[in-house]
Parts: structure tokens; C-alpha cells; sequence
């Protein structure tokens, strides 16, 4: 399968537009990274992406097909704060068992342990509760998943042990991974090819 | 000589009630030793959870009142009790935060510039135009509230406190999460010219790279305890020169290092370990390591909370 953006632009409001003109492909199985510095847009051309923002120029497609609007989006997004993606209130539990009930083979391969599941968002540590957004994202429709500065808040043990974990349920199923972050070394752990943001929006800026 | 800053098997406990009036007692910080130079930046790094915050709140007598403190902390060679964080605080004793709550909410940022210069009316006005000239704010920032700010001008804002408060101690929490790298890089080299004037900085930071980009030493924190204190330089190569092999491990989990994975987790305080708090993930623990805690040693010109260090 192929996801593609195709001629993507954004801008909120009458604001100066974030970009114009963008197009990116992935296919499954593939890993991509998207390199520069952040608050330069690449968060909502994740959004547009998994499909929680609708582009005011150029579409997304999934091989060639629009994206589904209803049900199950198999382009899923995870983010740097995870305490701003769950509900508070709720139990890991239903956070994580809000749409499907995930597999046991993916808690185990992200380290989730059984009793975090009783627990509320607050008594976890920010790398507890990012690997339960990132099993949540990981639902069996899923078929890419955009990781927009995924583990930019964890220490560097953590962030290792998110990655193999992630690597390996993405080889596993094939998955295409975008990864979105301003750390060079770890795009050139990760990715097969890397994206560099600022020139791709140069390039639609300066083009005549 | 006298370090500016100096802190000695420093703990912090908890009290939390559960279930009517039930209490327990979680120590949360279990185990600081370490010290802050004139003219130097120590920088201290560990994952969350490790206790980084809570120490700089500890200096600063910032701890809530549920929060008990033993061991020592010494400012300039006499105890920073109570009294004198009091005296200190906002003036000597400096505070860069993390959030921009530390400002105050109602009083235009100018003013509470002028207010960490203290002195003659003129001469602070001076001072903070000076300042805010240094820092790139633009001269309408002064009239500016708090909630008028961007997450960067709050923070230049609060390095233009500090510079002109005559401070000689500096505690900054990490440049607030999402700053953009370039502002990132900023605050850290406007540390670095403030260590460089002869201030001691304290820097609390999760990101091992941009701390080893200005700092002179580094404090390795885990679970609450300060396991090692090294030099900038000793982060090189495969981390052999580091002391702790939690050290070391941190330094090859990094992507431009090894990327190589510790398995398992820091251990929650209710853990309640008894021997060193690293065990249960070492690999090279020996059954001594699991009974007593140990203490801080000097090796090779750094210190190290291990039995096998050498
Ligand atoms: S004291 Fe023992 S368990 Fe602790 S770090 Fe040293 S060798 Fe490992």
C-alpha cells in the first residue's frame, strides 16, 4: 500500500501559509524520516496525513484512493506528549481498549505491564504512558504510522527501548513508519531515507 | 576552595494520605551528593522520575509542605537553611524554571526586571534596558505581561532577571519542551556567558547532548540518587571513561552511539531497595551490591556511587 500527499499546502486562518506545495510517498514497509527544526509545520502535515486536518490544498491518497472518512483510519499518529492524548480521567485500561482490544504479543514487545493497566494517566511516567499511545495507535487496521518527535522527551535508554519495540512490530507487520523529529542522529538510525523539510518547502517557495 | 554550591546525601520523603487518614511515607529522593563551581556549569541529566526538579527545589525552598529534607546543603561554605534561601532567593541565588509560571502574572515583565536589579530606581531601569537589549527583547516587551509572551521571550525574560540580579548561583530547569532548537541553543550558550562572567550554574536538562555542548561536569542521576559525577570530556568514544555503568549505558543508548537498549525500567521508590538502586539492571552485580547502599567514592577525579568502580 502507498500513502501519498500530493501538492499539500496549510495555513491556519489568514496566517502566512506553513506550506505549500508538498508531496510526499511511503509505502508500507518502508521507514522515512522527516528532518527539521520544530514549530516549522511538519506536526500538521502529520495531522493531515492520519487524517485529523483537512489540507486547504492537495489531497492525501491512499493507493490512489481517497482516504476513508468513516471507521478505523489506517494512518495513525503518535505524539511527543502523550499526557496530552489520553483522557485524564480514565483508566489505561479503557484508554488503551477504546477502539479494539490490543494484542498481547504488542504490549509485550513495548514493555506494558499488566498492572499499569489499573492505574490513571498521572501515575505513570511520560515513557509509560507513551508506550500505551503508542499500542493504541497500533491497531490492526493500521497500516502507517507518523511518529511526529515520538520520543523526543524520554532519556536516551527509553527512547532506545521504544524504538526496538516499534522496529520490530512494524517489521513484523509490515508497517510504513514516518518519522517526524529534529534529531539527525536518530533519523539515521531509523530510516531508510530521510526528508529535509526546510528544503522541500524551499523548493515550492522558490520555484516559479 | 569553597564550592559556591554544595550538597550532602541529600533525601527527600513524602507524606501522602491514602484512604482517610492513612499515611505512608515515599522518599522520592534518596541520595544527592554533589557540588557547583564558581565560573563552571554542572549539569545534571537522568530520565524523568529521577528526581532532577525536585532537587533544584530543594535549594531554592521551593519543596512543598508535605516534603521532609535531610542531609546538607551548603551555600558558600555555610547551610542554606530556611532564612537564608529567603534572603537569597531572586537575588544571589537565581532561578530559571522550566515553565514561565515563576513570573509574576500582574506585574508588566520590565518591572519585575528592574525589581531583580534592586538598587538605586535609575540605575535598575538602566540595567534592565541593557539586558533586554542583550537578549533581543524589543523595548515594548517592557509594558508586556507574562501571558503577552512567547515560551521564548518568557524565558529570555527570565535570563534577563538573572543577569542583572547579581546573582552568583543560577539553577535552570531544561528550556521549556517544543522550544525550537535554535532558541534551545541560544539559552544554552546565554548560560554558558553567564558561567563565563564567574556565576556557578546549575543546569537540569534530560537531553545529554545539548547539556555536554556547554557544561564542565555532568551528574548522572537514577531513581532519586546522584550515581556519578564526571567530567564533559569523559562522554567520548564507547563511555569507557565513565564511572557508572548506568552512566555508560545511557551514553551508548544514544542514536549517534551505540542505540543499544538496557532492558527494564528505573525502580519506583516503593520498591524499597535496599542495596545499590542500578542492581536489579547491572550486569556486573555481585550479591554485596543488593545489600547496602553505596555510598559516593572519588574516582579518578570524579565521584562514583558504585562498589566495582574503577
Ligand atoms: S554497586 Fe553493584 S549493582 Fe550497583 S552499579 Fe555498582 S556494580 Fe552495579
Amino acid at each position: 500500500m502507498r500513502l501519498e500527499g500530493i501538492g499539500l499546502g496549510h495555513r491556519y486562518g489568514r496566517g502566512d501559509w506553513l506550506f505549500q506545495g508538498v508531496n510526499l510517498s511511503l509505502a508500507t514497509g518502508e521507514i522515512v524520516g522527516l528532518a527539521g527544526p520544530s514549530g516549522s509545520g511538519k506536526t500538521t502535515l502529520g495531522r493531515i496525513l492520519a487524517g485529523h486536518e483537512r489540507p486547504l490544498l492537495g489531497r492525501v491518497t491512499l493507493d490512489g484512493q481517497p482516504c476513508p472518512s468513516k471507521g478505523y483510519h489506517p494512518v495513525q499518529m503518535v505524539l511527543q506528549h502523550p499526557e496530552l492524548a489520553v483522557n485524564p480521567r480514565w483508566r489505561i485500561r479503557r484508554v488503551l481498549e477504546e477502539s479494539w482490544q490490543p494484542e498481547p504479543a504488542v504490549l509485550e514487545a513495548l514493555g506494558i505491564e499488566e498492572q499499569w493497566l489499573e492505574r490513571k494517566p498521572v501515575e505513570l511516567s511520560g515513557g509509560e504512558l507513551q508506550r500505551i499511545c503508542i499500542a493504541r495507535a497500533l491497531g490492526p487496521g493500521t497500516r502507517f504510522l507518523i511518529a511526529d518527535e515520538m520520543t523526543t522527551m524520554l532519556d536516551a535508554i527509553t527512547q532506545a527501548q521504544v524504538w526496538h519495540a516499534v522496529l520490530e512490530v512494524a517489521r513484523a507487520r509490515g508497517l510504513g513508519l514516518l518519522v517526524i523529529s529534529h534529531d539527525r542522529p536518530l533519523l539515521g538510525r531509523l530510516c531508510q531515507r530521510v526528508i529535509d523539510w526546510e528544503e522541500q518547502i524551499q523548493r515550492e517557495y522558490h520555484s516559479p | 576552595m569553597v564550592p559556591l554550591l554544595e550538597v550532602r546525601n541529600l533525601q527527600i520523603t513524602f507524606t501522602r494520605y491514602t484512604g482517610g487518614l492513612r499515611q505512608h511515607q515515599i522518599k522520592v529522593v534518596d541520595g544527592v551528593d554533589l557540588s557547583v563551581a564558581a565560573g563552571e556549569i554542572t549539569a545534571i541529566i537522568g530520565a524523568s522520575g529521577s528526581g532532577k526538579s525536585l532537587l533544584a527545589h530543594a535549594i531554592l525552598g521551593l519543596l512543598p509542605g508535605n516534603a521532609a529534607m535531610s542531609g546538607k546543603i551548603m551555600y558558600r561554605g555555610e547551610e542554606l537553611d530556611a532564612r537564608r534561601q529567603e534572603a537569597l532567593r531572586g537575588r544571589e541565588i537565581a532561578y530559571i524554571p522550566q515553565a514561565v509560571t515563576y513570573l509574576d502574572p500582574t506585574m508588566r515583565v520590565g518591572r519585575q526586571v528592574r525589581l531583580a536589579a534592586g538598587g538605586d530606581r535609575r540605575e535598575a531601569a538602566d540595567k534592565q534596558r541593557r539586558a533586554f537589549r542583550r537578549y533581543r527583547l524589543g523595548e515594548h516587551v517592557e509594558k508586556l505581561y507574562p501571558f503577552e509572551l512567547s515560551g521564548g521571550m518568557a524565558r529570555r525574560v527570565l535570563v534577563a532577571a538573572a543577569s542583572v540580579s547579581d546573582a552568583r548561583l543560577i539553577i535552570a530547569d531544561e528550556p521549556t519542551p517544543g522550544l525550537p532548537q535554535a532558541e534551545v541553543r541560544e539559552a544554552l550558550l546565554q548560560l554558558r556567558e553567564l558561567a563565563d562572567s564567574g556565576c556557578g550554574v546549575l543546569l537540569i536538562t534530560h537531553d545529554i547532548q545539548a547539556a555536554l555542548g556547554v557544561a564542565d561536569r555532568v551528574v548522572v542521576f537514577y531513581a532519586g540518587s546522584s550515581v556519578e559525577t564526571a567530567h564533559a570530556q569523559d562522554f567520548s568514544g564507547d563511555g569507557h571513561l565513565l564511572r557508572h555503568p548506568y552512566s555508560r549505558a545511557l551514553w551508548r543508548a544514544l542514536p549517534e552511539n551505540g542505540f543499544e537498549v538496557l532492558p527494564g525500567a528505573q525502580p519506583q521508590p516503593s520498591d524499597r531497595l535496599e542495596g545499590c538502586l542500578f542492581a536489579p539492571r547491572c550486569a556486573m552485580a555481585t550479591a554485596a551490591c543488593s545489600k547496602e547502599r553505596p555510598e559516593m567514592r572519588h574516582v579518578r577525579g570524579g565521584m562514583v556511587r558504585c562498589y566495582h568502580a574503577t
